[in-house]
């Protein structure tokens, strides 16, 4: 756990900056209220709506880790929610909805790995192929027209809430537990790891690496198709143009805002969750702020900027030298001065 | 003395690398530099050519005193260096590599005709007429490296350092690149060699320094010292056990095979070959680079698939086919390239020697933390890894730890035929001697070794049998008595016998 910790405290110092920074714009971000049947406040905003990334991250952190990397997810969000909506006014119930909207995801990410893994296109052209035609094949789902549907059961899962805690936020943050011990209670984490460090020698001792890799880009779809469910029940209606627009990159910029490196090997999922809930609190923060619309994207993008430049590798060996060179001159004046 | 290094030193945190060295290198001769990893040898070195300052001590070229602060500038005053990996552009062309930063100009243009001329002219006075319009990078190893060489010669011209340059050459490679290093030696350049490999160090060089633990231990004539007296000048303890009569305490094998690969073959890679593996026998597998026999490895591991042949052992048929099916039949295979399909650089130690075990129990099944400190522990006592720390990424440790690393990844899993693919190749002389030791320890239990080397030595020393291969086919094998370094040299250079001496 202390290891954890100290893996994911840049993170955290990130998040606790940018969190007071909110606060200084907006100074009523942590006020909590209750309104009967859930609790209501900016904080909660942030949780709630952090989910379609964070569900995204949970996936893309994995793929990440064995040096790929899946650009179809915000397209897949958009098919399970389609097939979600489809099946539900279909009447297939809400298990039924469920089950192939999951259905759907693990499917694409059958695709995808097999792509990687069997056929070894690059992973950020094999995905390439799936975000591009997966949003028509969402339309043909959805036959050109927002799909809307007034199942209470299915809305539940996008605005719905549980002991006031909004699911969504419960969703993601149980997928994210599940996942990471998952991966470090078992062997999976490691030989995850090996495979994206070097796959040549995992092969060679014994690594099934071509499994793992479509495991992993099947793990993605999945994450994918729940982010899809809960942002098609938010709107109670399935947007095949719009729903999961561009996500797969505020996903890939949770993972690496999360300190995991797009060259694959050692990940941290609990970092990538951070990652997430900074990109929201930064988003959700903008709009509080009253700064005028046309801004957001501006500033958001300024703050990323930072972020990623005081978190670089690079910084890091200058700050030290730096340090280093200010010890030596100390210790010259020291010696120079008896 | 063309250069005089007085009293050299140079600290890092923690570490003394460089204590009081002198070292001298004569206009026209080849000084071999010599110790094992870690000795200081590089450090001596990057002082030389400025990649590093110096902390204390005097570096003399001509008489002079000199400071280089860059690599840039020990050039300019006459100090080229041509290391193992070349440093120079494959994707620029041999001619652009050879005028890099001094190109012939006209109207401030580069003129490509006067610039290929000028490389054609360079690489002819050493014997070498290729295609300069070609990229760098279509050119063997050997032929970039003779470019770097001219390159740093061209520059420089007072001194060339070879660092490991022949640690990916062949036989015939080694020999052109010799002849050009002894004509620059008579041109009265003052080359520094540095070298794993002791017989080429014998071979070429004119005197020979010894560094070990930071500090110079001799420098003498090369051909005043014998290679015993050398490794133990190396190693600082005498070695004779481990390079000798290690054959001894293997004759006595149970007649039935463990394994027999019959007519197991792959077209295009290698013709079908028949092989009997014994119970704790050493089979070693000699020919040079390409003639088959990492191909033939790969076929009994299941890198390659196999078009003909079967295994078998006494239970019946086995299936090889991949490296899965291959380890669940009990083999292990270390490959060629450690860096590039043996280690996973940046897990850890531990998690490195426990990898194949883990993939072969599945992800569903994982070592507890303490199982897999104990396997760590006990391995890296075992093979005696140096290493701070269990949990020390593994591609910080040195090439022979490396490499043991890998071994203890594969006895970890105590399979019964252990493939071992040039393990000797690039670590110094102390991990040379230990992984043959540890060879004749493991087949003492019963474990079968296949040994591939291009060290005749090593064959000789550890093998019980030794095959032969040449183009691409297993053309002659030895055993007991007969394996000696000329036998086997006998055997790989003699074309066109290769069916009457078929299955000696």
């Amino acid at each position: 756990m202390g290891q954890t910790f100290r893996r994911i405290t840049p993170q955290l110092v990130t998040l606790a900056l940018v969190v007071l920074l909110v606060t200084v714009f907006f100074p009523n971000f942590f006020a909590i209220g209750f309104d009967g049947t859930r609790f209501v406040g900016p904080v909660v905003d942030v949780l709630k709506r952090s989910a379609p990334v964070a569900l995204l991250g949970v996936g893309m952190t994995l793929v990440i880790a064995t040096r790929g990397i899946d650009l179809s997810v915000g397209t897949v969000m958009a098919i399970s929610g389609a097939v979600a909506a489809w099946a539900i006014t279909s009447g297939y119930g809400l298990a039924g909805a469920v089950g192939l909207a999951i259905g759907a995801g693990l499917l694409a990410g059958l695709w995808n790995g097999c792509l990687v893994a069997i056929v070894g296109i690059q992973p950020i052209v094999a995905t390439l192929i799936l975000m591009t035609s997966g949003r028509g094949i969402a339309q043909l789902i959805t036959e050109g027209r927002i799909l809307t549907f007034s199942d209470p059961n299915l809305a539940f899962a996008g605005s719905g809430s549980v002991l006031g805690i909004p699911f969504p936020t419960i969703l993601w943050i149980a997928t994210a537990v599940v996942v990471a011990l998952l991966m470090r209670r078992t062997a999976l984490g490691m030989l995850i790891e090996a495979t994206g460090i070097n796959r040549a020698a995992s092969a060679l001792a014994g690594v099934n690496a071509t499994v793992l890799l479509i495991a992993v880009y099947m793990a993605s779809g999945f994450c994918a198709s729940l982010a899809g469910i809960v942002a098609t029940a938010d709107i109670r209606g399935a947007d095949a143009n719009n729903a999961g627009l561009w996500l797969e990159l505020d996903a890939i910029l949770a993972v690496v805002i999360g300190g995991n490196s797009l060259l694959g090997g050692r990940f941290s999922i609990a970092g990538t969750m951070i990652g997430a809930l900074i990109i929201q609190t930064i988003n959700t923060g903008i709009m509080l702020s009253g700064f005028p619309s046309e801004y957001n994207l501006v500033i958001k993008a300024v703050l990323v900027l930072v972020i990623l430049v005081l978190q670089s590798p690079n910084l890091a060996a200058d700050w030290l030298f730096l340090k280093s060179l200010v010890k030596a001159r100390r210790a010259n004046v020291r010696s120079e001065t008896p | 003395m063309l250069l005089s290094i007085r009293s050299l030193s140079k600290e890092f945190p923690g570490t003394k690398a460089l204590q009081g060295v002198d070292f001298d290198l004569a206009a026209g001769e080849v000084h071999a530099l010599l110790g094992e990893n870690g000795a200081g040898k590089s450090t001596l070195i990057k002082c030389l050519t400025g990649a590093y300052r110096r902390d204390a001590g005097e570096i003399l070229l001509d008489g002079a005193p000199i400071d280089p602060a860059s690599t840039a500038e020990a050039q300019a005053l006459g100090i080229g260096t041509v290391y193992q990996e070349v440093n120079l552009l494959p994707n620029l062309t041999v001619a652009q590599n050879l005028t890099f930063g001094r190109e012939p100009r006209r109207f401030g243009m580069v003129d490509r005709k006067a610039q290929s001329a000028k490389a054609r002219e360079l690489l002819a006075q050493y014997g070498i007429d290729i295609d300069v319009e070609r990229d760098l990078g279509a050119y063997s190893v050997a032929i970039r490296q003779i470019v770097a060489i001219a390159r740093a010669v061209e520059i420089s011209g007072k001194v060339l350092i070879l660092d490991e340059p022949t640690a990916s050459l062949d036989a015939a490679e080694v020999k052109m690149l010799f002849s050009i290093v002894r004509k620059l030696r008579e041109q009265g350049l003052g080359i520094i060699f540095v070298s794993h490999f002791l017989d080429q160090v014998f071979e070429l060089s004119d005197r020979l320094t010894v560094l070990r633990n930071g500090r110079k231990i001799v420098t003498e004539r090369t051909r005043d010292i014998d290679r015993l007296r050398l490794i133990s000048y190396m190693l600082g303890r005498e070695l004779e056990e481990t390079a000798r009569e290690q054959r001894t305490a293997s004759n006595s094998k149970d007649q039935k095979p463990m394994l027999r690969f019959e007519q197991l073959g792959c077209k295009g890679v290698i013709e079908p070959f028949n092989l009997e593996v014994g119970k704790g026998e050493v089979i070693g597998l000699a020919g040079l680079l390409g003639s088959g026999r990492t191909e033939t490895a790969e076929l009994i591991f299941g890198v390659r698939s196999a078009s003909t042949g079967a295994a078998q052992d006494d239970t019946g048929r086995i299936s090889h086919g991949n490296p899965r099916e291959a380890i669940a039949a009990g083999f292990g295979f270390t490959p060629e390239d450690r860096k590039v399909d043996g280690i996973v650089a940046e897990l850890s130690v531990r998690e490195n020697i426990i990898l194949a075990l883990q993939a072969r129990r599945g992800w569903a099944a994982p070592l507890s933390r303490a199982e897999q400190e104990r396997l760590a522990e006990h391995y890296i006592r075992l093979l005696d890894i140096r290493t701070s720390s269990a949990d020390k990424p593994v591609g910080e440790l040195s090439g022979g730890n490396q490499q043991k690393v890998v071994l203890a990844r594969w006895l970890a899993m105590n399979p019964r035929f252990l493939i071992l693919d040039e393990p000797t190749r690039g670590i110094d002389v102390g991990a040379h001697a230990e992984i043959l030791r540890l060879i004749h320890e493991i087949t003492r239990e019963g474990m079968a070794v296949l040994l591939i080397s291009s060290e005749l030595d090593e064959l000789v020393a550890a093998c019980d049998r030794v095959i032969v291969v040449r183009d691409r086919r297993h053309v002659a094998q030895l055993s007991g008595d007969r394996i000696t370094s000329e036998a086997i040299v006998h055997a790989i250079a003699q074309p066109g016998a290769a069916s009457h001496t078929e299955a000696a």
